[in-house]
C-alpha cells in the first residue's frame, strides 16, 4: 500500500494544470538553488578544471586509495568485534541467571545511551593513545555491538516458541538450543536489519578523522590542507570525491540489505524476515534507545501502530 | 570528582552548548524533514524526485563528512565568516530531517487509507488532506520514532565539538588535553548526556500520554 496516490485525485483537466505548473515552478526553484550554488563555487575558482587535475597524480590517488584501505579495515575490525559483542551481550542478555542478565543490560544501556565520538575518544586516550585503528575500532564495536545485541534478541524473541520446546522436548541442552535452533533462525530473520546497522558502522569509521586514524576522510582533508591550486585549497574537489565514494559504498552495503530481504520474503521457510530498514526506523540507527523501544513496543503489543509501519522484526 | 569543581563554568558552558545545538538542529530538522516528507507524498513529480534525492543522499553520507562541508563549502557558497555554531546546526538539521522525513512518511503510511480516501471525497485538495486529516493522526505513530531520532541528534551533536562548537565533547577534549585523568572526565560527560537525552525522552512519554486516544 502506498498511500502517497491515495492523498490526491487521479487529476483531472485543471488539477493537472496545476501539477504541471508547480512541477515546472519546482523545477525552477531546484534548478535556481543548484545553480546559484555552482556559480557561486566556481567564481571563487573552486571548480576549476586544476582543482580536478589533481586527482590525475598517482601521489594523490595513491593517498586516497590507502585512505579506503585504512577505513574498510577499521570497517572490518569494527563488523567483526560488533557482531561477537553483539552475540554475546544478547545471549547474556536472554540468560536464565539474573546477574548475568542485568550486567548485560545496564553494559548495552550505558554504551547506547552515550555518544559514540565520547566512548572512541575515551578509549583513545586512556587505553591505545598510539593505536588510533583499534581505539577507533573497539569504540565501534562496543557501541554497534549493543545495537547488534538488541536486533540480535528482537530475534531470538521473534522465533516461533514451539522452535523451542521441540527443541527441548528433543534433550537438547539450553546451550545447544540457543546455538543450534534460535540464534541461526534469529540471524536468518535480521539480516537485512543487522547489514543495515553495518551501513551505520561503515559510516561511523568516519570518526576516526577526529581521532587522527589516516582513514579516507582524514587523508582527503590532508590533501586538500597541503595541495596548492592556483592559490587556493581544492576543498570542493576532494569533499566532492570523498563523498562519493561513501555513498556508493553505503549504497551498495544497503542494496545487498534489500535484497537479501526480498530473497527472504520468497523462501517458504516459515520464517518472517525483518525490512532492511536500520533498527527501529532509521533511529537506533543514529543510536537512539528505539531499538528496544520498537521492538519492545511490537512484543508487547502486536498489532499496535508500531506493527502497521513495518518496522521491528516481521513475525507473520 | 575534582575535574567538575573545578572547571565547572567550562562545563556549564559545554552543557548548555550541547543543549543549544541540539535545540536549533532540532528546530531546522522538523521544519526541513516535515517539507520533504511532504513533497515525497505529493502529486508533482520533480519535488518527489527531489526528496527521495535528498533522503538518499544524507542518509548514506557520513556526518563528519557533512561537517566538512558545512565548514568549507557553505561559506564560499552563502557569505565568508559563518560562525561554527550556525554551520554545525545546519549539518545536523540537514542531515537529521532526512531521518525525521522517512519517519513521518511511514507515519502516514499507517492512517487508514479511508481517513484520506473520506477527505478526498468531501472535496479536499492534497494540502487540506494531508494538513487536516492525515498528519494529525500520524502524529501519534511518528511519535516514538521521532524521541528516539532527537535522543540520536543529541548524541551526534558531540561531533560539533571537534569543529569548533563550544560543546562538551570539546570540554572532554580540553580536559584530557590537561592531563586529567579520563575516567572521572567520560563519567562527568556521560552523566551529562544522559541528563539531556532523558530529558528528551521524558518529555516525549508525556507527549505520547497527552496525545493518546482509545483506539
Amino acid at each position: 500500500m502506498s498511500s502517497s496516490s491515495v492523498l490526491f485525485d487521479a487529476p483531472g483537466p485543471r488539477a493537472v494544470v496545476r501539477n504541471r505548473v508547480f512541477a515546472v515552478l519546482g523545477a525552477l526553484a531546484i534548478v535556481a538553488l543548484i545553480t546559484v550554488s555552482v556559480v557561486r563555487l566556481s567564481d571563487k575558482g573552486h571548480l576549476a578544471p586544476e582543482m580536478w587535475d589533481i586527482f590525475n597524480y598517482s601521489g594523490i590517488r595513491e593517498n586516497i586509495a590507502d585512505g579506503l584501505v585504512a577505513t574498510l579495515k577499521v570497517f572490518g575490525l569494527a563488523a567483526v568485534g560488533s557482531l561477537a559483542l553483539g552475540v554475546l551481550l544478547a545471549v547474556a542478555r536472554l540468560s536464565d541467571h539474573r546477574p548475568v542478565r542485568l550486567l548485560a543490560t545496564g553494559f548495552i544501556e550505558l554504551f547506547r545511551s552515550i555518544p559514540l565520538l565520547i566512548t572512541i575518544y575515551a578509549v583513545w586516550v586512556g587505553l591505545l593513545i598510539d593505536h588510533s585503528m583499534w581505539a577507533l575500532a573497539i569504540g565501534l564495536s562496543l557501541y554497534n555491538g549493543c545495537v547488534q545485541a538488541e536486533v540480535l534478541r528482537a530475534g531470538v524473541n521473534a522465533v516461533p516458541k514451539g522452535q523451542r520446546e521441540a527443541a527441548y522436548a528433543l534433550g537438547m541442552s539450553k546451550t545447544q538450543v540457543m546455538t543450534t535452533v534460535l540464534l541461526p533462525q534469529a540471524v536468518r530473520a535480521m539480516l537485512p536489519t543487522i547489514i543495515s546497522q553495518l551501513v551505520v558502522t561503515l559510516k561511523d569509521t568516519s570518526l576516526g578523522y577526529i581521532i587522527l586514524y589516516p582513514e579516507l576522510l582524514n587523508s582527503v582533508r590532508l590533501i586538500s590542507a597541503t595541495t596548492l591550486v592556483n592559490g587556493q585549497y581544492p576543498y570542493v574537489s576532494t569533499i566532492v570525491v570523498a563523498g562519493t565514494i561513501y555513498v556508493a559504498m553505503c549504497l551498495a552495503l544497503s542494496a545487498l540489505a534489500t535484497w537479501i530481504e526480498k530473497r527472504g520474503r520468497r523462501a517458504k521457510s516459515g520464517i518472517g524476515i525483518a525490512p532492511a530498514a536500520e533498527p527501529a526506523a532509521a533511529a537506533a540507527v543514529l543510536g537512539g534507545e528505539a531499538a528496544s523501544g520498537a521492538v519492545l513496543a511490537h512484543e508487547d503489543t502486536p498489532g499496535t501502530a508500531a506493527d502497521g509501519t513495518g518496522r521491528g522484526p516481521a513475525k507473520d | 570528582m575534582n575535574v567538575l569543581l573545578d572547571h565547572f563554568s567550562d562545563f556549564r558552558d559545554g552543557f548548555l552548548g550541547t543543549v543549544s545545538i541540539t535545540a536549533v538542529s532540532s528546530v531546522i530538522a522538523l521544519v526541513l524533514g516535515l517539507v520533504v516528507a511532504g513533497f515525497r507524498v505529493s502529486p508533482v513529480p520533480p519535488l518527489r524526485w527531489f526528496g527521495t534525492a535528498w533522503v538518499t543522499l544524507l542518509r548514506n553520507t557520513p556526518l563528519t563528512l557533512l561537517f566538512l562541508v558545512t565548514t568549507f563549502v557553505v561559506p564560499e557558497i552563502l557569505f565568508p565568516g559563518m560562525s561554527a555554531f550556525v554551520l554545525g546546526s545546519l549539518a545536523l538539521g540537514f542531515y537529521t530531517s532526512s531521518f525525521i522525513c522517512e519517519a513521518v512518511r511511514s507515519g502516514i503510511n499507517t492512517v487508514p487509507l479511508g481517513q484520506a480516501e473520506a477527505a478526498r471525497s468531501l472535496g479536499m485538495s492534497f494540502t487540506q488532506t494531508l494538513r487536516m486529516i492525515v498528519l494529525p493522526q500520524a502524529t501519534r505513530t511518528v511519535l516514538p520514532p521521532l524521541s528516539s531520532i532527537l535522543i540520536a541528534l543529541t548524541k551526534n551533536s558531540a561531533i560539533a565539538g571537534a569543529f569548533s562548537v563550544t560543546e562538551l565533547f570539546g570540554w572532554q577534549k580540553v580536559m584530557s588535553e590537561e592531563g586529567y585523568s579520563i575516567v572521572p572526565v567520560f563519567f562527568w560527560v556521560a552523566v551529562a548526556y544522559l541528563i539531556v537525552t532523558f530529558t528528551i525522552s521524558g518529555v516525549f512519554r508525556v507527549l505520547e500520554r497527552r496525545l493518546e486516544v482509545a483506539r
